[in-house]
């Protein structure tokens, strides 16, 4: 049974200024400013910390100068990996997918819009505190006992808040959608929110859980197992780590598939395979639930018969299908750019996005290949860099494609291209460089095991690597990968600010400016406060290509 | 603006039950979580031949086994004021949402009671810790639903009798507590 709220939302009486319009924003119940609250916040953090990429790819280049106080480079690395993943990687997906998805479904409002904003409030507040309580030595590696406490807390927070936005947008996905919509017509975005979205409602309190104990070791002393760095590296690690990071990342190929079926105009086909293609990379999710990394043990091929199948199976379910869902799912969509597609900038951003993840999922099963060894050098943080940046062009292809929905205005065409290329080429050089690295040996930064060290609070080892004796042909990787986030931070920078320019004073956008096929552009650009003036019935999975004849390839 | 052919609008359906459940199922990846971790540090203390639970510390069981069983009328409660709430039947939809509830701040008081009897500080070891972590957790779910619980009486005594979604999302919830409290009530309290 599909549903549709039929009492229209009411709006608010006006649009307030000054205190009023910021107290507006502030308890707003609008999923479209939801979503571009997390949108701006998230933007900016990624910002941040990309700033602090560059500087820590600095000191890499440079191991005899010294750009960076060695005490806190565990806590600058941690800061990063923390930051990039939930400071920047989830919520622009959560973002993006809270001011889209109602549109998409037909849904005159998201279910649940209080809890939605207050998982943005409490996500921001964790976000904040998390790294107030790291610059005052405290997080992984750092001094303060009272601050390392807040941190693991604010951690916590950060995934509470996510988990209560994401829980408002898979009930919205299921209950709320518009009559005639059933789960085979879901538009291929929505049905990449809801594959992610099933798969963070199991892994984040999991999460959450360790986080908990965490908290407990470190406040009362009293778990040794659970304490110091090698605690959070350990027990909590795999929510910063692959395969975990593969579930945010899953809105990319959806984001593709309805760019693809938009820019080439036809019914992007077959439905069911790449839909099967998408979930399937959530099964990566089992690695979480279950806890084991599921590696190819070192010496696999010539281990017994029944060791071999030990080791094989757990490895194929938890890496060989969302490789294999990705790959088929990747190369169904882009079999219909044979089409000859026009051209658009969020079809370029998409398509990179895709290729990225899909590079980083096949790097994760690499990763996990023991005679490879790569366990403890940079190939695992190449991998989670290419997941974070497929997760990053998605958003800029996202707020290029729907931004017209959001603010009524396109952003242009000539100007948006070229930074599909620059981001791509900074998200490439940014993690391949650290790829390449890996298979060289190259320690990794945070997850590895190569320093000796004792930690400051519990006085137990620390494991955490802050060892950057790197010379030879180390240093080119070194120095491509900081050239690559560097990119990235320029090509991030000039999409706000044209995302800026174009929200204050670009063209006006017409409300269906791609010739789109879903839902969302049937309602007028920007969309109202509760989006539709009437429920529409959807007939097809298509339903605006169905009134569109002239303009379909296959008509 | 393309003109789609419109429909008159559904009524909205299940959609407090549908978030109530994908509430639950990630309240069983929590506690399940918890347990399993629990469970895995009790394996590497048996194995080093080491105390699991501290010498000298006694968990009273007979609570515990009271707080079992009180999650069967809270079942029975919780489906009783679903039965009455379709039947317009608003004041034993009241009686059985308070019943609920009662039980679920019984519930609080026995688990702090046992926390009482145990006298044991948080902080003795690994086993204190993780109790006292996985019981919190459970207890503040509890409340959590006690919570439900009146709001759903609230809600449905205030005036608002033809949403019987919420008494049933409620009802759900409190199924949820009644399963992950088996677990706990094994994994901790029983085979400890």
């Amino acid at each position: 049974m599909t549903t549709i709220d039929p009492h229209a939302a009411s709006a608010p009486a006006t649009a307030g200024s000054g205190v009023a319009g910021v107290a507006e924003w502030l308890t707003t119940t609008d999923h479209k400013r939801i979503g571009r609250l997390y949108l701006g916040a998230a933007a900016l953090l990624l910002l941040a910390t990309s700033a602090i990429s560059v500087l820590l790819g600095i000191e890499r280049i440079s191991p005899t100068r010294e750009w960076l106080e060695v005490g806190s480079l565990t806590q600058l690395f941690s800061l990063q990996r923390f930051g990039l993943t939930y400071l920047v990687l989830l919520p622009l997906i959560v973002g993006v997918a809270t001011a889209i998805v109602p549109l998409q479904v037909g849904a005159r409002s998201l279910a649940f819009p209080r809890l939605a904003v207050s998982g943005f409030w409490l996500w921001l507040l964790g976000a904040g505190l998390g790294i107030y309580s790291i610059i005052n030595n405290g997080g992984p590696g750092g001094g303060n006992r009272r601050f390392v406490e807040l941190f693991i807390l604010c951690a916590a927070l950060v995934m509470v808040g996510l988990l209560a936005t994401v829980i408002s947008l898979v009930t919205t996905i299921l209950t709320t959608r518009a009559p005639g919509m059933n789960m085979r017509r879901l538009p291929y975005f929505t049905w990449s929110v809801l594959v992610a979205g099933l798969g963070l409602v199991v892994a984040l309190p999991v999460l959450i859980g360790d986080l908990l104990y965490l908290y407990i070791s470190y406040r009362y002393q009293s778990l040794s197992e659970l304490s110091g760095n090698r605690a959070l590296a350990q027990w909590a690690g795999f929510g910063f780590t692959q395969p975990t990071t593969l579930l945010f990342a899953i809105p990319a190929l959806g984001l593709f598939a309805d760019t693809v079926a938009t820019a080439t105009r036809q019914r992007l086909r077959p439905r069911g395979i790449i839909y099967t293609g998408i979930a399937l990379v959530s099964v990566a999710v089992f690695a979480t639930v279950l806890q084991a990394p599921a590696t190819l043990r070192p010496g696999f091929t010539s281990a017994a018969r029944g060791d071999q199948l030990a080791d094989l199976l757990p490895f194929l379910l938890v890496h060989g299908l969302p490789l294999l869902g990705c790959f088929v799912a990747v190369a169904l969509i882009a079999k219909g750019i044979a089409a000859k597609p026009k051209v658009i900038a969020p079809l370029v951003f998409a398509l990179f996005a895709s290729l990225t993840l899909l590079g980083a999922v096949a790097a994760n099963a690499v990763n996990h290949v023991g005679d490879a060894a790569l366990a403890g050098y940079t190939f695992e943080e190449g991998t989670w860099l290419a997941v974070v940046f497929a997760g990053v062009l998605t958003a800029m292809g996202a707020v290029a494609y729907w931004g017209p929905k959001w603010w009524g205005r396109s952003m242009p065409l000539k100007a948006t291209l070229p930074l599909a290329l620059l981001a791509f080429a900074g998200a490439q050089l940014a993690s391949l460089p650290l790829l390449i690295a890996g298979f060289a040996n190259q320690p990794g930064a945070v997850f590895a095991t190569v320093e000796a060290g004792i930690d400051p609070v519990t006085k137990v080892p620390n494991d955490l690597v802050v060892n950057f004796d790197y010379s030879g042909p180390m240093e080119l990787w070194n120095i491509l990968s900081t050239a690559g986030h560097a990119l990235m931070l320029l090509a991030v920078l000039a999409f706000v600010a044209l995302a800026l320019r174009s929200f204050l004073k670009g063209e006006a956008a017409g409300d269906d400016p791609f010739d789109g096929q879903t839902l969302e552009w049937a309602t007028t650009s920007p969309a109202p406060y509760d989006n539709f003036a009437e429920v529409h019935i959807v007939q097809s999975a298509e339903p605006l290509l169905d009134l569109k004849p002239a303009n379909r390839s296959d008509a | 603006m393309i003109a789609l052919p419109s429909a008159p609008a559904p009524a909205p359906r299940r959609q407090l039950l549908v978030g109530t459940a994908v509430a639950c199922a990630a309240g069983t990846a929590l506690l399940g979580g918890m347990l399993a971790l629990y469970l895995r540090f009790r394996e590497v203390a048996i194995d080093s031949g080491t105390s699991w639970v501290p010498d000298g510390v006694n968990i009273p069981l007979v609570p515990a086994n009271v707080m079992l069983c009180a999650f069967i009328p809270v079942c029975v409660f919780a489906q009783w004021a679903v039965y009455s709430a379709k039947r317009n039947d608003r004041p034993h939809t009241g009686l059985a949402l308070g019943l609920v509830a009662l039980i679920g701040i019984a519930y609080v008081n026995a688990q702090a009671y046992i926390y009482a009897q145990m006298e044991l500080p948080v902080n003795e070891g690994t086993f204190g810790a993780m109790f006292y972590a996985i019981t919190g957790v459970f207890t503040a779910l509890v409340i959590a639903g006690v919570v439900f619980s009146a709001v759903t009486a609230f809600r449905y005594l205030g005036g608002r009798s033809s949403d019987r979604e919420i008494v049933a999302a409620h009802a759900l919830y409190w199924y949820f507590l009644s399963v992950a409290f088996c677990a706990l009530w094994f994994v901790v309290y029983v085979t400890k």
